[in-house]
């Protein structure tokens, strides 16, 4: 959608930044970004609950839903690699759907954690104070 | 020596965006479970603490960096090398860096799960 709305609004350059704003104006750039900062906002959400690990391959099915759009809506032609690149992407969320997803901390975000795991919820909590990411003890 | 451009600013988009991922993901486990938080503090709550998070912050800059690192690297390399390559490394990336920083457990079925991808996604975005 934002490419379809960036062709339509044609090329934007430094010395005319109002094209900016006529480009945000253009209803297909538009919903571009409602659905962009809508992706974001789940993406965070799935964030708050799962890994990482666990999140990542699966919002990679978006790469595979957007190969069945190009291949059924817009009769693009795809290729036999592609779809075997499709096949793995399925195949690798497949394996990861079926673990667990989120790894158990203490007294983490996870609903009836187990007390097990060595890990990190002093080390995120440390890291909230000093507002330095990353910093191991 | 357009190569090695083009290497490089691949690197910086699969470097930054990987920091980024793990801020993101970070910030979130600060946050802690949205929908529970929602149900009970309103949306207000949530998005003001996801916003107020310095995690989330320098995520968000991180992704930015990666942003304009992918436009250099257009600039210089073809899109049919540079997407896939950054895609793919980042993930293998994210599943390295999940591990060190957030202590995810990435047991071996991660590990496929992540080749899988890399290696679905350079195949569909080449």
């Amino acid at each position: 959608m934002l490419s379809h709305g960036m062709k339509q609004t044609g090329s934007i350059s430094l010395n005319h930044l109002q094209g900016v704003i006529f480009a945000v104006l253009n209803p297909w750039v538009a919903v571009g970004i409602l659905l962009l900062l809508a992706f974001f906002a789940t993406y965070m959400t799935a964030l708050s609950w799962a890994d990482l690990t666990y999140v990542l391959p699966a919002t990679s099915l978006g790469y595979v839903l957007l190969a069945l759009v190009a291949r059924f809506m817009l009769h693009e032609h795809v290729s036999p690699l592609r779809w075997l690149g499709i096949a793995l992407i399925t195949g690798g969320v497949g394996f990861v759907a079926g673990g667990p997803e989120v790894t158990k901390h203490p007294h983490g975000a996870a609903p009836g954690g187990e007390p097990c795991a060595v890990t990190a919820s002093p080390l995120l909590a440390k890291d909230a104070r000093n507002g330095a990411p990353g910093v191991e003890v | 020596m357009k190569a090695i451009y083009t290497w490089s600013a691949i690197l910086a988009i699969v470097f930054a965006s990987v920091v980024g991922d793990v801020l993101l993901a970070r910030a979130m486990k600060q946050v802690g479970d949205v929908g529970a938080l929602w149900r009970r503090a309103g949306l207000g709550v949530v998005i003001g603490r996801t916003l107020g998070n310095t995690n989330f912050l320098f995520g968000v800059t991180a992704m930015a960096v990666a942003f304009f690192s992918l436009l250099f690297a257009l600039s210089w390399g073809d899109v049919s090398l540079v997407a896939p390559a950054a895609a793919s490394l980042t993930f293998i990336g994210n599943a390295v860096a999940a591990r060190i920083f957030l202590h995810e457990k990435v047991d071996r079925r991660r590990w496929i799960a992540a080749s899988l991808v890399a290696a679905g996604v350079a195949l569909l975005a080449g």
